[in-house]
C-alpha cells in the first residue's frame, strides 16, 4: 500500500460504464458489546446521470454505506471488505493522497446537519473558495467571483454580501444551500446527499430538493439520495434501494418498486407511512417489534422476526438478492416474495448468497 | 353537539430576548370539543409548541384566557392550578429524556399517584400494571427495569402510561412521534387512537408533519408566525384549503408515491422573524396573492363554510362560500 506511487494511481475514469460499483461491501465496527456489522454484503452499480434513492429506518446501515463509499469512516475498530469502484478508483484501497484529490472535486457529500458541517468561525466565502483554489487551482479573485456565482445559482439572495457572513448568520435552509454550493463547486461526477432535508421545514425541504435536482441535471452529475423518508425519494430517484439490518433487501426502478414490491418489509414501510391523500383516521399498518440488533443479528432474514409471512427457512437461511422473473432490474432478497410482485418464489441457487 | 372541554381566547405569549420581544403567540383562540382530536400544524417557529405549553401555564401566557372544564387556568392560585392540571397531561417529543433515567418504570408511571395520594399499596401496583398492559407492554418484563433498557418507541409507550394513569380528560401531544422511525411511529399513532376510544380522551396533537396530523385529527388548525390562519375538519382542510399558506404547505408535502405529480406552489424565502413580524397579515410577505389591504389590516378568523374558519382577506374559495 505504501509503495503505491500517487502519480501513477489511476484516477482518470472513462465516460462509459457505471460511475460507481459497490461489490460485496461489508463494514463493521468494534463496540463494547462486540462487532457491529453496519453494512452487510451490499452490492449495486450506479449509472452515469442516475439518481439512486437509499431508504431505511435508523440503524439500517444507509449512512454508514454512504460514508463507506467515500472511505470517510474513522479507522479505529473499523473493518471493511469488498470494493467500491468510483470512476475506476477503488475508494477502499486508494491512498489518502489520492482520496484527497477526489473528495470535493469528483465525489462530494452533503450532510444532514448544515450547522455542524460548516466551520462556524470561517466566513462562507472561504469555505467555498477553499475547494475551488485547491482542486481547480483558481486564484483568489477568480475563486471569489465563482463563489458569488455559486451562491447565486443555489438561490441565495444578495450573494455578494452573503459571502461575507458566518454560518450562524444564515437560517437552516440557507446553510443547506451553502452546503450544496460547496458540494457542486467543482462539478463532481457523483454527489452523495445524506438526509439533506431532514432538519428542514416542509416548504424549505421542497425548495432544497428542487435545487438538488436542478443542479444535478445542469451539471450532469450522478446522485445517491439517502433518506428515512419514502416521500423524499419517491419523486426524485430513478431507482430506490431499500435497506434493512445492513443489507439491501430490495432495489428496483422507482415506479416498479411502488407498483410491485416483492419484499414484505418494503410493503410494511410504505403501509406504515401516513399520507395526506388518505382520509383522516385511516388505520396504519404498523410493523410490530423493532429493528434487529446488529451486534447479534437474527439468523436468516433480518426481517423474519417481524415478518407476517416468515417461514422456517426465513429463520435459518439468509435470502440472496435475486432478480424478479419478469424484470432483471428488480432485485429482492426474500424467500416468500409478495404475490403480484412480478417476483416468484425464487428457486434455490437462483443466485449466489 | 359536544361541549368544549377547553376554550382558549386571545392567547398571547411574548418572550424577552435581549432588548427585543419575541412575539411567539399573538392572539390565538380556539375551542377543543369533548372527545375530539384537534391537530395543530405548522413549521418551526410558528408557535405551535409554545401554544401547547401555555395551555398548561408553563410558562403562563402574557395575556388571554384558557378555560378548562369551566375554570380559567390563568387566574387560578398555584395550588388550584396544580390540582386542575391533573386533568390535562402532556407527552413530549423526546421520549427518552422525558423519563428519569434512574427510576424504575413502575415508579415513573406511579409518580402522579404518589404525588396526589390517589392510590397506594396493591391498588397502586395493579393500576400501574394495568396501564403498562394497556399501552402494549408486558408488565412483568417492564416494571422493574430502567428507561435506558428500552427503545424510543417503548419509552414513548411508558410516557403515555404515565400520562394516562391520572385518568386525564385532555391529552396534549407535542411532536410525540417525530423522533421515531416510521414503522414505530405507526404503532404509536394506532395506540393513541385505541387509547383515545378506550379512555374517552380529548386530544390536542401538535406536529409539523401534515400527513401524521391528518391521520389522527378530527379538526386541524394551521399556524403561521404566532397566529392561526385556518381551522377546519381534517378532510375539508386538506381537500379545500382556503388560506394561501395552507395551500402552499400542502403542495410542498411529499407523498410516498411516484405518481404523485402535482402543481407545487413554491414559497419564496423563509418565515420572517417573530421579533419584528410584518404588519397586517403575517403571511403577506410571502403570499402570492397579497394586496395593499393585507399590510394595513389584520385578518380575523371568520367562518367561510360551516366549521371552516380562515384568517385571510382573500380566501381561496372553490366551493360555495357564505
Amino acid at each position: 500500500m505504501t509503495s503505491i506511487d500517487v502519480e501513477s494511481f489511476p484516477v482518470e475514469g472513462s465516460d462509459s460504464g457505471p460511475i460507481l460499483e459497490v461489490n460485496d461491501l461489508v463494514t463493521s465496527f468494534a463496540t463494547p458489546r462486540g462487532r457491529l456489522t453496519a453494512v452487510n454484503h451490499v452490492s449495486f452499480a450506479l449509472d452515469r446521470g442516475e439518481t439512486l434513492g437509499v431508504v431505511g429506518e435508523s440503524g439500517s446501515g444507509k449512512t454508514v454505506l454512504s460514508r463507506s463509499i467515500l472511505n470517510l469512516l474513522p479507522s479505529k475498530g473499523l473493518e471493511q471488505s469488498g470494493s467500491v469502484i468510483f470512476d475506476g478508483t477503488d475508494m477502499l484501497t486508494a491512498p489518502k493522497d489520492v482520496l484527497r484529490t477526489l473528495w470535493g472535486a469528483r465525489i462530494s457529500m452533503i450532510f444532514q446537519d448544515p450547522m455542524s458541517s460548516l466551520n462556524p468561525v470561517v466566513r462562507i466565502e472561504r469555505q467555498i473558495t477553499e475547494t475551488l483554489r485547491l482542486h481547480l487551482k483558481m486564484d483568489r479573485k477568480e475563486a471569489k467571483a465563482t463563489a458569488v456565482a455559486l451562491l447565486d445559482q443555489v438561490g441565495i439572495p444578495s450573494p455578494a454580501e452573503r459571502v461575507r457572513n458566518y454560518p450562524y448568520q444564515l437560517s437552516g435552509g440557507m446553510r443547506q444551500r451553502v452546503m450544496i454550493a460547496i458540494a457542486i463547486a467543482c462539478s463532481p461526477r457523483l454527489v452523495l446527499a445524506d438526509e439533506p432535508t431532514t432538519s428542514l421545514d416542509v416548504t424549505v425541504q421542497a425548495q432544497i430538493l428542487d435545487l438538488l435536482a436542478a443542479m444535478k441535471a445542469e451539471r450532469n452529475m450522478s446522485m445517491i439520495l439517502v433518506s428515512h423518508d419514502l416521500g423524499v425519494v419517491a419523486t426524485r430517484a430513478d431507482r430506490i434501494a431499500v435497506m434493512y439490518g445492513g443489507r439491501i433487501v430490495e432495489i428496483a426502478p422507482t415506479k416498479t418498486l411502488f407498483a410491485s414490491m416483492a419484499m414484505p418489509y418494503t410493503q410494511a414501510l410504505i403501509g406504515s407511512t401516513p399520507r395526506i391523500s388518505q382520509a383522516s383516521h385511516v388505520r396504519l399498518t404498523a410493523i410490530e417489534g423493532r429493528p434487529p440488533d446488529l451486534v447479534n443479528p437474527p439468523q436468516g432474514c433480518a426481517f423474519a422476526p417481524r415478518c407476517p409471512y416468515a417461514t422456517e427457512q426465513c429463520r435459518t437461511d439468509v435470502p440472496p438478492l435475486v432478480a424478479a422473473r419478469n424484470n432483471a432490474a428488480h432485485l429482492y432478497a426474500c424467500w416468500n416474495p409478495l404475490s403480484g410482485s412480478g417476483g416468484t418464489v425464487s428457486t434455490q441457487g437462483g443466485a449466489s448468497s | 353537539m359536544s361541549k368544549p372541554v377547553l376554550q382558549v381566547k386571545d392567547l398571547v405569549v411574548n418572550f424577552k430576548k435581549g432588548r427585543s420581544v419575541v412575539q411567539a403567540v399573538s392572539g390565538v383562540s380556539f375551542d377543543v370539543l369533548e372527545g375530539e382530536t384537534l391537530g395543530i400544524v405548522g413549521e418551526s417557529g410558528c408557535g405551535k409548541s409554545t401554544t401547547g405549553r401555555a395551555l398548561i401555564q408553563i410558562p403562563p401566557p402574557t395575556s388571554g384566557t384558557v378555560r378548562f372544564d369551566g375554570e380559567d387556568l390563568t387566574s387560578l392560585s398555584r395550588s388550584a392550578l396544580r390540582k386542575a392540571r391533573t386533568g390535562i397531561q402532556m407527552i413530549f417529543q423526546d421520549p427518552i429524556s422525558s423519563l428519569n433515567p434512574r427510576r424504575r418504570i413502575k415508579d415513573i408511571v406511579a409518580e402522579p399517584l404518589d404525588i396526589w395520594g390517589t392510590a397506594s399499596g396493591e391498588e397502586r401496583t395493579n393500576l400501574v400494571r394495568q396501564m403498562l398492559h394497556d399501552v402494549g407492554l408486558d408488565p412483568d418484563l417492564t416494571e422493574d427495569r430502567l428507561p435506558r433498557q428500552f427503545s424510543g418507541g417503548q419509552c414513548q409507550r411508558i410516557s403515555i402510561a404515565r400520562a394516562l394513569v391520572m385518568k386525564p380528560k385532555l391529552l396534549i401531544c407535542d411532536e410525540m412521534v417525530s423522533s421515531l422511525d416510521v414503522s414505530v411511529q405507526a404503532q404509536i399513532l394506532n395506540l393513541l387512537e385505541d387509547l383515545k376510544a378506550r379512555y374517552g380522551l380529548t386530544v390536542i396533537f401538535i406536529a409539523h408533519d401534515l400527513a401524521v396530523v391528518k391521520n389522527v385529527s378530527d379538526r386541524v388548525a394551521v399556524m403561521y408566525l404566532g397566529r392561526i390562519c385556518e381551522v377546519a375538519p381534517s378532510d375539508a382542510l386538506y381537500a379545500e384549503p382556503a388560506h394561501p399558506y395552507t395551500q402552499a404547505l400542502l403542495s410542498a408535502a411529499l407523498e410516498p408515491d411516484p405518481e404523485h405529480a402535482h402543481e407545487r406552489i413554491t414559497l419564496s424565502g423563509e418565515p420572517p422573524s417573530p421579533i419584528d413580524p410584518p404588519s397586517g397579515c403575517r403571511f403577506r410577505t410571502r403570499c402570492p396573492y397579497a394586496q395593499e389591504r393585507c399590510a394595513s389590516e389584520t385578518p380575523e378568523l371568520r367562518e367561510i363554510r360551516p366549521g371552516h374558519q380562515v384568517a385571510c382577506h382573500f380566501p381561496l374559495l372553490s366551493g360555495p362560500a357564505t
